[in-house]
């Protein structure tokens, strides 16, 4: 708990100005911590005169039997997620920190060559489970299946893909081993304590989170898509298989899918996409969004909107970007008559390169854009697909 | 059908901003919400209920200030609200929350059906779902876009995924998280807001809900927030300037270099 000191404590307010949480106040002219106190430290390393300390039950648990980096390794319709490279990528480099084994651990009906594509993207060993119950993704057959390897191998860190199946399923198996789990990680790393520091988003992005988990395993955490670097393939090299089997009752779903609908012309999956040029209620009309479409086709990206294009009905709801859309972190970013609301620009801001187009110099979309273009999106853009045509021919 | 929806009182997303000067979130102005996500689930509620008959209660974990968002929630035309608050929760991760909130769930009598929000939008980390699914033994589907049917204790639904959705039966009593495109929620009405004004809502502590103190606020948490930082500030942006051709020129070579070069 935080402790607060009285005596030393002058009433300055440093605290409640940086409490990122509301939850310290001065009253009386003394600090008083309220519930929302999540024990962050940032009053303790404000305070001037050294009032405030954190008290927490340090008591050392024997974690050691816990051993390895996990990666849960997402397959889904023939295709093993560009998510799961990633990770393989980051997992490499904390396996070789902690000095253990990285593997992979794939559900499927029929693994095929899954298994050496893992090993080339990194994994030192594969355990697989194929059974005509995980042919379909369930929360309870995954959730279990997990579970139980996890409670026979004992690995001190599990790694998924914040994806739609990541989100849904690795808080079950968390929650099921009575472990911490931290959601869509942006960073993580091993710290001098041994242990797993993961670093997140909070608050819509406006600031960033450091979460531990030092009395618990494994550490468990999910991570956003296009965030790691993975590593460059390598078909030769050698890892283990292990074929493993989940009793038959654990694989019983009470749930079940009875069809999977993919959308339309969606080929390319927005948050994986290298370029997403994006569209908003600028382009006017549907018309107007073809031209966000040409250009999205002319630089091998995918097509991404705001909110209010998707009301319009100008593109699907799975093109939208932001909060209640996809999160993208393309390596370009083109916003054409995209005002920049903090709900759109929460889905969009960790893009590496952003250009943005918008006849008002003062929308907020140039605030988080590196490359800024004031003026009428139907004569810039008409124009910029044209000379990349030239440059093609 | 007795269903039991859980909504959370956040900060309204809009207006928490970082102050660019101090670094620090500025709150000045900003209004505690109920989390919109978890407007969609309480109306799903509603509306189930209109279709098939039963009660919705609404429950929330937090401070006595949430007491103003299940007042809210019972002006929009759910029947009953608990809150359950004690100092003992303070400083609860998901697993502590997903306890506390079973708890007080299992004290509330037998359930058919538990509807969250997809995520709350101060933490956005969309674990309380399914955690509270595990914990009352129920199975669960999660970002929930559609209710295509009740039948004979099983219920129909469209899940969405990555590349599109799925349609999946559950048993009943099951958990739901939704997203927003389920529904539209309706305003609140002038009976519900007389409702909401005389309706006296409940106060449940930890003793009230048999709760193992273990189990409970930070030393029932896993996990420790151990920094908190800004992010990076983005680089300094360039405007591009000229004639409209030499615009679209630079724009051809920005995008060329950054879409094959990177
Ligand atoms: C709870 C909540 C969740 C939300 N979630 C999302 C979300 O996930 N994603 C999302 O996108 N939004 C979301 N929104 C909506 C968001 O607040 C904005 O309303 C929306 O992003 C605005 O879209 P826009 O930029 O296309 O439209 P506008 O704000 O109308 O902006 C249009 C822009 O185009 C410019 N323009 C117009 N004509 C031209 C032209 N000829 N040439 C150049 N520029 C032109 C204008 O100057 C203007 O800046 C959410 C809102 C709420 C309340
Ligand atoms: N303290 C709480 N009280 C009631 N419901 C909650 C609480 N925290 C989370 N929830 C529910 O769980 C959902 C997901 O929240 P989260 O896992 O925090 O993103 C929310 O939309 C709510 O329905």
């Amino acid at each position: 708990m935080l402790i607060i000191d009285s005596e030393a404590c002058i009433g300055c307010g440093l605290c409640e100005d940086n409490c990122p949480f509301d939850a310290i106040h001065v009253e009386d002219g003394k600090a008083v911590v309220n519930e929302l106190c999540t024990l962050c430290g940032t009053c303790v390393d404000h305070c001037e005169v050294e009032a405030l300390s954190i008290e927490r039950d340090e008591e050392g648990v024997d974690l050691s039997a816990w051993k390895g980096i996990w990666v849960y390794a997402e397959y889904r319709n023939d295709k093993v997620a560009q998510v799961t490279k990633e990770l393989l990528g980051i997992g490499t480099e904390l396996a070789a920190q902690r000095g253990v084994a990285l593997s992979a651990v794939l559900l499927c009906g029929k693994a095929g060559d899954v298994p050496q594509q893992l090993i080339a993207a990194g994994a030192d060993k594969v355990y697989v489970v194929e059974d005509s119950a995980l042919v379909n993704f369930t929360d309870d057959a995954y959730g279990n299946a997990l579970e139980d390897l996890a409670r026979k191998y004992k690995p001190e860190v599990i790694l998924a893909g914040a994806t739609a199946i990541g989100r849904s399923f690795i808080p079950r198996v968390a929650t099921s081993l009575s472990t911490g789990l931290t959601a869509d990680c942006t960073n993580l790393a091993i710290g001098d304590d041994g242990h797993l520091h993961q670093t997140r988003p909070a608050f819509g992005g406006n600031i960033m989170a450091t979460i531990m988990c030092p009395k618990h395993r494994p550490q468990m955490s999910t991570v956003r898509p296009m965030v790691m670097k993975a590593n460059t393939p390598d078909a030769s090299r050698k890892g283990e298989v292990i074929a493993e089997t989940i009793a038959p009752a654990r694989l019983k779903s009470r749930s079940r899918v009875v069809r999977t609908v993919l959308s339309e012309g969606e080929q390319l999956n927005l948050s994986e996409a290298d370029v997403v040029v994006s569209g908003g209620r600028g382009l006017d009309n549907p018309a107007g969004f073809r031209l966000v479409e040409e250009l999205a086709t002319l630089l091998d990206g995918a097509v991404g909107a705001t909110r209010a294009a998707v009301d319009s009905g100008w593109i699907g709801y799975p093109h939208q970007v932001g909060q209640t859309g996809k999160t993208v972190a393309s390596k370009l970013y083109v916003a054409c008559g995209i005002s920049g609301a903090i709900q759109h620009v929460i889905g969009m801001k960790s893009s590496e390169t952003i250009v943005a187009i918008n006849r008002d110099p003062k929308a907020a979309i140039f605030d988080v854009a590196d490359y800024g273009v004031v003026g009428d999106l139907f004569e810039i853009l008409p124009r910029v697909i044209e000379k990349l045509k030239e440059r093609r021919s | 059908m007795r269903i039991v929806v859980c909504i959370k009182q956040v900060p309204d997303a809009k207006d928490v901003r970082l102050d660019p000067v101090t670094n620090t979130l500025s709150r000045e102005g900003v209004k505690s919400v109920i989390n919109p996500y978890d407007r969609h689930a309480m109306e799903e509620g509603v509306r189930l209920k209109e279709q098939y008959g039963g009660t919705v209660t609404v429950v929330s974990m937090g401070p006595p200030q949430a007491k103003a968002i299940l007042q809210e929630a019972i002006s929009c035309g759910v029947d009953d609200a608990i809150l359950v608050s004690d100092r003992a929760f303070a400083g609860a991760d998901t697993l502590a929350t997903t306890y506390t909130l079973a708890q007080a769930i299992k004290k509330t009598g037998d359930v058919d059906l538990v509807i969250c929000g997809k995520q709350a939008t101060d933490g956005d980390t969309a674990q309380v779902g399914p955690g509270l699914a595990v914990r009352l033994g129920m199975p669960y589907v999660t970002c929930v876009k559609k209710i295509t049917g009740v039948k004979d204790k099983v219920m129909s639904v469209e899940r969405m995924m990555d590349d599109g959705y799925d349609e999946l039966e559950i048993d009943l009593p099951a958990l739901l998280t939704v997203v927003k495109e389920i529904n539209v929620p309706r305003f609140p009405s002038i009976r519900g807001l007389r409702k909401a004004k005389a309706f006296d809502i409940p106060s449940y502590t930890a003793t009230d809900i048999d709760a193992d103190p273990d189990q409970l606020g930070l030393g029932g948490s896993p996990t420790w927030v151990v920094k908190v930082f800004p992010p990076e500030p983005k680089g300094v942006r360039t405007m591009l300037e000229g004639s409209l051709d030499e615009i679209a020129e630079q724009l051809a070579d920005i995008l060329s270099d950054s879409a094959h070069g990177a």
